[in-house]
């Protein structure tokens, strides 16, 4: 699992970690070669990672950033697969459009919920955003006509990369392979494009808020204002992730919108470290990698997999990513002293 | 500049603030004093937004600024520090002073822009008037409790308000604390044209700053005028016997 352990040691957001080396670049660069040098079923893992992780990043927006725990997260991934899905199997529109439109959708959808969810504070947030989730979730369930109800939308057609036949290097990767790469590129933008924002003006009022939301109405925020704004962009890169799954596992299902998957991506994120930028994706890669192999190794998978991250989130507060930064600044300071 | 008038508030019957007029003139340096229960916190809450009034007015210049969102009054110009120390505790310095001046000078709604450095040198300015300069990178939470309330006195002046309203600001300093702050809050209101309007249990501190006082007993404000009227009122010493006022003389 090379890609995987790549991933922790980029994680450099606060403070101590060495800079001199482009990681993200690096990272990238290792994620790319996974269709030469690993197997299917690695592609299919690291597939799956960085879809995760940019569902996981996107959740951290509100989380980690912002403040605001969302339960149903889960419902604007489903949003954005089932709009992709629905666009290229029942109308044939090409990805270029449909996938952009799972954002757009989404983010309307975000832009309603949230203007209820912001509203309320805590934990009834969190129930409100639950219960819209719900709502979602039962609406796909039983649409037959528009998301195929419980049997779902299967059989949702790869976008036209006949294209990369023409660059050379990659004419003989199969379309899963391309897809992989293709879905690679439109994440790494969507992560400098959440980096960005993180980092911007409107960031810095996000972590005020998420500090002492009292407070920050009293620096004259808009604090409602704010929150919706973060749920809007939090749902739509949640749709984008959505979109590239569901074309990536070859059909939409209600059970993607199951509130279990928000709890996931929850987990994910706070083992990753949510007051780190790139926590989230190690969190994703080490929950997708922990699944994967204690799957195969005793069916009780559950039950380890929830002993394994008790112990971690005992052992690293600060997730994956909290730990490694501690060490490294501990490290740091003996060598210096 | 500030004008209360007739401001009433009940919590479930009870009478926090009772039919309560009050104003401030440009630049004055006002004080509200009162046992603890007499709703000042209340009144403050009510003039800046956090509480709306069962009924009554607050005017800033001649508008009506009556039961408006904190932001929004936070904008119109009025500032304000809390009792309880009240920072973005998990931010650095500079980060807390940051934020209030990108929210004030409308760059909150910039995605795309980097933050790093923006408003450095404002805040610099800033930190070294109000005495915290060089703390820019400390962990807000982290300061000594008269630094906090330093730096909440900067989130204040970051959004350059006309009105400043403090809720104690010298609660819980030491006395030589208490003097830096008094002078520190002299100089940011001469030099800034500050109106300024504080509340205080400390009596030296009142007597020695504000120039006008209003006394605020039950929810009712029972004298208000020059410092040399309040005390030598009647009903403001059978209030206050045996509380410090009497002898401050």
């Amino acid at each position: 699992m090379g890609p995987v352990r790549a991933a922790i040691v980029t994680a450099s957001d606060r403070a101590a970690l060495p800079r001199r080396l482009p990681w993200t670049l690096i990272v990238f660069l290792i994620l790319a070669t996974v269709p030469w040098l690993g197997s299917r079923y690695n592609v299919f893992l690291a597939e799956q990672i960085i879809i995760d992780a940019l569902f996981a990043v996107s959740l951290n927006l509100l989380l980690g950033t912002t403040g605001l725990v969302s339960f149903g997260h889960v419902a604007y991934f489903g949003v954005g697969a089932y709009v992709c899905g629905i666009l290229m199997k029942t109308y044939g529109v090409p990805f270029t459009l449909a996938f952009p439109a799972a954002g757009l959708g989404t983010a309307a959808f975000a832009l309603i919920s949230g203007y209820f969810c912001v509203r309320l504070i805590k934990l009834y947030f969190a129930m409100l955003t639950l219960a819209f989730s719900q709502i979602v979730w039962a609406i796909c369930y039983k649409w037959n006509d528009v998301t195929g109800g419980d049997q779902g939308l299967p059989e949702i057609p790869y976008p036209h990369l006949d294209w990369m036949s023409a660059v050379p290097g990659l004419t003989d990767l199969s379309i899963g392979d391309r897809f992989y790469l293709l879905s690679l590129v439109l994440i790494a933008v969507s992560l400098a494009v959440l980096h960005r924002i993180v980092r911007s003006p409107f960031g810095r009022v996000l972590t005020a808020i998420r500090d002492n939301p009292e407070r920050a109405g009293f620096i004259g925020v808009n604090v409602r204002a704010y929150q919706l704004a973060a749920f809007v962009v939090a749902g739509a890169f949640a749709g984008l992730a959505g979109a590239l799954y569901g074309i990536f596992s070859r059909g939409v299902f209600a059970d993607y919108v199951f509130w279990s998957k928000s709890a996931e991506v929850m987990i994910m994120t706070i083992l990753g470290g949510m007051g780190y930028f790139w926590g989230p994706p190690v969190g994703a890669a080490a929950l997708v990698w922990l699944n994967q192999e204690i799957t195969d190794y005793t069916e009780y998978w559950s039950f380890v997999l929830g002993a394994i991250l008790l112990l971690l989130l005992f052992a690293f507060p600060g997730g994956i990513v909290g730990g490694i930064d501690t060490l490294w600044t501990r490290l740091r300071n003996t060598r210096r002293a | 500049m500030l004008e209360v008038s007739g401001l009433n508030k009940s919590f479930a019957g009870f009478r926090a603030v009772s039919n309560v007029s009050l104003t401030v003139d440009t630049r004055q340096i006002a004080a509200v004093i009162g046992p603890n229960g007499a709703g000042k916190s209340t009144l403050f809450n009510l003039i800046t937004g956090h509480l709306r009034p069962d009924s009554g007015t607050v005017r800033l210049d001649g508008r009506d600024i009556t039961g408006a969102a904190p932001h929004r009054i936070c904008r119109m110009g009025i500032g304000r520090s809390f009792q309880r120390t009240n920072i973005f505790q998990k931010l650095t310095v500079f980060e807390n002073l940051q934020a209030a001046f990108i929210v004030h000078r409308r760059r909150g709604r910039n995605f795309w822009a980097r933050s790093d450095a923006l408003y450095r040198d404002e805040t610099e300015a800033l930190l070294a008037s109000i005495g915290l300069a060089g703390a820019e990178n400390t962990i807000a939470g982290t300061l000594s409790y008269g630094n906090q309330k330093q730096l909440e006195l900067g989130l204040a002046l970051a959004s350059d308000p006309q009105v400043l309203l403090l809720d104690e600001p010298t609660a819980g300093m030491s006395a030589s604390e208490t003097h830096e702050t008094i002078a520190l809050l002299e100089r940011i209101a001469a030099e800034r044209s500050l109106t300024l309007l504080f509340t205080e249990h400390d009596m030296e501190v009142v007597f020695q700053i504000a120039r006008k006082i209003a006394v605020l007993h039950q929810g009712q404000v029972i004298a208000e005028g020059a410092p040399a009227d309040v005390r030598n009122d009647p009903e403001v010493r059978r209030v206050y016997l045996g509380h410090g006022l009497v002898h401050t003389q």
